[in-house]
């Protein structure tokens, strides 16, 4: 059953990206099908047994950054197409290569090296375990991303705003 | 095969098309959402591993990769924004001022 879902999932999350990729006519629709990837690998996340990071990764990815996406995207207006086919074959085909050879590379180097599964204690992924292990071992790390989104936050209001003078 | 050894390579598939995504297409905005891919699939792969070791601290990486990805989104879009008001295009090739 388990096995079922996550083939599932794992199909959507590649259709979702493959449609994102290849869709060059309308720029929301890849968006939306970047939403499907995104909730699939929330969905995988689950099975996993990371059930915050799953909820975080719908609330924020899903929620938040692809809503940022097509706000973007319909502020300025793109729904024409201002892309024709590319003349630049070369990269693509250089493109595709590459795409192909990294999965190729990386089923060579990870085949029958990854560690058996380890059993799971109990609570694991929950709220409980995550946020003490954040809030414990990782409290440095945890403050500067305070600051470092603090310096995003600034730095798109200087780059978006409009000259004052 | 284990769950967690297919979610590792699903997690490479995923960042191959990314990849591709990010050096094939032309719009701005599709190359930004490949790099929110590619963060994605090395999400997945912190997870997987989390869960192959049973240990949570790869999770606390996914929670700060996801704060990078909406600082970078942030950032990102203001940039085109801001292209898009001097060139009228989201097209990266009219954007080719430091191009060698």
């Amino acid at each position: 059953m388990i096995q079922v879902l996550f083939s599932l999932f794992a199909l959507l999350a590649v259709i979702g990206a493959l449609a994102m990729v290849l869709n060059v006519r309308n720029t929301i629709a890849a968006a939306l099908s970047l939403v499907v990837t995104m909730i699939s690998l929330g969905g995988i996340f689950v099975l996993l047994e990371a059930h915050l990071v799953a909820v975080i990764q719908i609330m924020v990815y899903a929620g938040a950054i692809v809503v940022v996406f097509l706000f973007v995207v319909m502020l300025l207006n793109l729904r024409r197409d201002v892309f024709g086919p590319s003349g630049q074959r070369l990269t693509k085909a250089l493109g595709a290569v590459a795409g192909v050879w990294l999965v190729y590379r990386l089923l060579v180097l990870l085949e029958g090296r990854l560690p058996a599964t380890q059993p799971l204690p109990d609570g694991f992924g929950g709220y409980r375990d995550v946020g003490m292990a954040l809030f414990t071992d990782f409290l440095l790390p945890f403050e500067v991303t305070s600051l470092l989104l603090l310096a995003a936050i600034v730095g798109a209001i200087v780059l978006a705003k409009r000259r004052l003078d | 095969m284990d769950l967690a050894h297919q979610a590792v390579l699903l997690s490479g598939v995923l960042f191959a098309i990314g990849t591709v995504g990010a050096l094939v297409r032309r719009n701005i905005i599709v190359i930004l959402m490949s790099i929110e891919l590619m963060l994605n699939a090395v999400n997945l792969a912190f997870v997987a591993f989390s869960r192959i070791w049973a240990h949570v601290d790869g999770q606390i990486f996914v929670l700060m990769v996801i704060v990078v990805a909406a600082a970078e989104v942030a950032v990102g879009l203001g940039i085109v924004i801001a292209l898009f008001r001097n060139r009228e295009s989201i097209n990266v090739e009219d954007a080719s001022l430091l191009k060698w």
